[in-house]
């Protein structure tokens, strides 16, 4: 962008939570990531799947960084996408739900392997899978729980890691369900 | 058709477009496209206008949208047909041009293996487009043309592209007529106005002591009613105006607060009066690189209104104080309402300091310049086309450079709709293909390609178009027999070491239109540009008019790179300072 200079304000930037729901068509998410790329926005996050299949909708949840300016042109910016039905700010919402899911995978032998055991427990991860040398945990949580618990995985073994990314929701009442129904079913 | 109102997929796309309101398709065959080529053969309402090269068809398409407000419509074939098309579509997609483009695909079946004459059309049209679809279930066909159609159409316009697979154009479908709304609930829904942020804004431009007035293409986007309604703001607020590039025609410029196009090239007064004012009412234009100048130095001590249609373009560069986001129609009448509310002759501010310093400023004659006694002065040249053509009904269009800035400063636009050039993109070769489109939705109608030597090259196979179709369009080339905006640049910027900005090996001018059978005209000397010019409009065809201009001259007034708006240079003669080192770095 030949931009003069910037005219930002010296503001912090802060982590942000967007939700949006859109058409669950080919194309939809490569314009999402494409408008990041091609603006040089960052993306922390990102996850998506359909939550609607009759109106075939998908949630994107979405963290990333910027000034406040940034953050405004941001949304403003996926509000132009065609498929992108709405986009919400979670962080500017009020009080939200950020959860992931990981799986890890750790090889480990002798006392690692109780002391693995233990720590998934005070985590209440499950263990999906158990080998005499390895095993497979299933952990869901902030994303700051998944990193803590992977850090101390890493101290007792070498590991391989599958993480979906956050998923997010408002807490409280409030549905989305009245503006989705204006969306008709195709 | 057959008997059970059945047709081929392309033979719906064609009925949809009829429906949609098309009478014309620009486009250039190829073998992904052939059933389309033939349900148009069979078509009687669509006229298609065979361009030479896709990139001038998306280009033609645009000045047909530009100069009538319709949607323009191209049709090419896949792989390199698709490619050639991007250009156009990105240059419409900067300006806010609404535009469909039907292009060719490999059958699906063939989709990803590498089939001849495929290409990843949606993926590499996908950021230069505002939506684009590959349609692989013919049943969805006739949704989607009238949905383009709708998108390329509602809220900020823009091209909107359709993929279309060979073997769905020739499945069978029944025929779905359009339904008026699209599928879409929060974008293409505006948000509700304001009124509260209205009425303040109305008292913001009463109590202005030193307002202005700046606006752009959307102006011309929404509507001559929108045109009027701007007008009639500036003429009750007596306050000035200036139009960027894109805006030009919307106040009309012979309207006494008109002070001339700003920015880098602007006027003068315009930018010194952007720089001075207190109160700035943005109307449809995006603060762009090339208006504001040096953004930290930007109308420093003024409150900020902007009114745009699309919400992204409020503070993405510049933090204003007032937002409304809404068809500018419809604010500009309410806002006109609310002033007319409060308004007595003492509630407005008086301008009459303002516009004395204002006055001072446009005594500098900033767009003055010398004319000798025999080379032509390319402003000279542009002045007197315009003033031999003030009564006629006269389309401008242009390609990119010194001559595009030129013509933007010295010919005169009391309309919307009538000047098409590529301002975002900054294309050239725009303005030969786009003159076709204009010529054509104008066939009565002066169209003028202003041209430079350079820009004319690249798209000067549309004459044969222009021959086929014997558009008597007038192409007007100022030769300076450089790339005069890169000499310029080079000259103020990098130690006049001219580095590949000559055109050298030009064509004879005269005997390339005689080779296509058109008019040929060359003049050098001042004493005969006004017989040349006579002689160019008086022709009933095309002409190719070859007008040598000073070679070396600048185009200035001058904002240079990473300065404000306060920091123009005048002319030669002023003492340039040296580009910043992050000045040198801007484009
Ligand atoms: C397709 C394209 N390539 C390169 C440029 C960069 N460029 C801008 S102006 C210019 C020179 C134009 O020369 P000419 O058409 O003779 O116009 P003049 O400036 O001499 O009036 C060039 C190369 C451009 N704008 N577009
Ligand atoms: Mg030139």
């Amino acid at each position: 962008m030949s931009v003069y200079q910037n005219n930002e304000i010296n503001e912090e930037e802060t982590s942000r939570t967007l939700s949006l729901v859109v058409d669950n068509q080919p194309g939809t998410l490569a314009r999402v990531i494409g408008l990041f790329s091609g603006r040089g926005y960052n993306i922390e996050s990102l996850t998506v799947t359909e939550i609607d299949n009759r109106r075939h909708l998908s949630r994107i949840s979405l963290v990333t960084r910027g000034t406040s300016m940034t953050i405004e042109q941001i949304k403003s910016q996926l509000l132009r996408i065609v498929p992108v039905h709405l986009v919400r700010d979670l962080t500017l919402e009020g009080p939200f739900i950020k959860s992931e899911l990981a799986l890890i995978k750790l090889v480990a032998d002798g006392a690692n392997r109780v002391e693995a055991l233990r720590i998934a427990e005070t985590f209440r991860a499950r263990t999906l899978d158990v080998t005499l040398g390895s095993f497979v945990f299933e952990l869901t949580g902030r994303p700051n729980k998944i990193d803590a618990f992977i850090g101390l995985m890493k101290s007792l073994g070498d590991i391989e890691i599958s993480r979906t990314g956050v998923s997010a929701i408002s807490r409280g009442d409030k549905t989305e369900t009245k503006v989705l129904e204006q969306i008709k079913l195709t | 058709m057959s008997k059970d109102n059945k047709m081929t997929g392309a033979e719906a796309v064609i009925t949809a477009l009829v429906e949609n309101g098309v009478e014309v398709i620009f486009g250039y065959p190829g073998g992904a496209v052939l059933p389309l080529y033939d349900a148009l053969f069979k078509n009687k309402k669509i006229k298609h206008v065979l361009v030479r090269h896709e990139q001038a068809a998306v280009h033609a398409a645009e000045g047909y949208a530009r100069s009538t407000g319709k949607v323009g419509c191209v049709l090419v074939t896949s792989g390199p047909g698709a490619t050639n098309a991007i250009t156009g579509l990105t240059d419409a997609l900067m300006d806010s041009v609404p535009i469909v483009c039907l292009s060719g695909q490999v059958p699906t079946h063939l989709i990803g293996t590498d089939a001849f004459q495929e290409a990843d059309t949606t993926g590499i049209s996908r950021p230069c487009t505002k939506h684009n679809y590959l349609v692989k279930n013919a049943d969805l066909l006739c949704a989607t043309v009238h949905e383009a159609f709708e998108i390329a159409s509602s809220g900020r316009p823009g091209p909107v592209l359709i993929d279309l697979p060979k073997d769905i154009q020739l499945t069978n479908i029944q025929y779905i007529k359009k339904r008026t709304k699209i599928n879409k609930i929060l974008t293409t829904v505006l948000p509700q106005i304001d009124v509260e942020i209205i009425s303040q804004a109305a008292d913001l431009l009463i109590n202005s002591k030193k307002p202005i007035i700046y606006a752009g293409g959307g102006v011309v986007n929404a509507g001559i009613e929108a045109s009027n309604l701007l007008t009639e703001l500036v003429n009750l607020l007596d306050a000035p105006v200036t139009l960027t590039l894109m805006g030009l025609g919307v106040v009309s410029n012979k309207n006494k607060n008109f002070l001339g196009m700003l920015g880098m090239h602007g006027t003068y007064e315009a930018n010194l009066a952007m720089h001075n004012c207190d109160v700035m009412l943005n109307v449809g234009a995006r603060f762009d690189d090339r208006v504001t100048g040096r953004l930290n130095a930007f109308a420093p001590k003024s409150k900020k209104i902007h009114i745009d249609i699309d919400k992204s373009s409020i503070n993405k560069v510049v933090h204003v104080d007032f937002g409304i986001v809404g068809d500018c129609k419809e604010v500009l009448s309410l806002l006109i309402k609310e002033i007319k509310k409060s308004y007595n002759i003492k509630s407005i501010q008086s301008k009459s300091s303002w516009w004395n310093q204002i006055n001072n400023w446009r005594a500098k004659n900033s767009l003055g310049f010398i004319q000798g006694a025999t080379i032509i002065k390319p402003q000279q040249a542009i002045k007197s086309l315009y003033e031999k053509t003030i009564d006629k009904d006269t389309y401008v269009t242009t390609e990119v450079g010194q001559h595009q800035m030129w013509a933007a400063q010295y010919f005169g636009f009391s309309a919307p709709k009538h000047w098409m050039t590529s301002g975002g993109l900054g294309t050239m070769g725009y303005g030969l293909p786009s003159s076709v489109g204009v010529q054509i939705a104008h066939p009565k109608s002066l169209v003028i390609d202003i041209s430079g030597e350079a820009s004319f090259l690249m798209n000067m196979q549309e004459l044969s178009t222009i021959v086929q179709y014997n558009l008597p369009i007038k192409i007007f080339i100022l030769n300076n027999q450089w790339m005069g905006m890169v000499r310029q640049w080079q000259e103020l910027n990098h130690g006049s070491r001219y580095s590949q900005s000559y055109t050298s090996s030009l064509p004879d001018f005269i005997m390339l239109a005689k080779s296509f059978g058109i008019k040929g005209l060359r003049v050098d000397d001042v004493s005969n540009l006004d017989a040349t010019i006579d002689e160019m409009i008086n022709t009933s065809g095309p002409v190719i008019a070859d007008i040598r201009v000073e070679k070396e001259e600048n185009c200035f007034p001058m904002i240079p790179s990473g300065a404000a708006h306060n920091e123009m240079i005048l002319s030669s003669d002023d003492k340039v300072a040296d580009t910043s080192e992050s000045g040198l770095a801007l484009v």
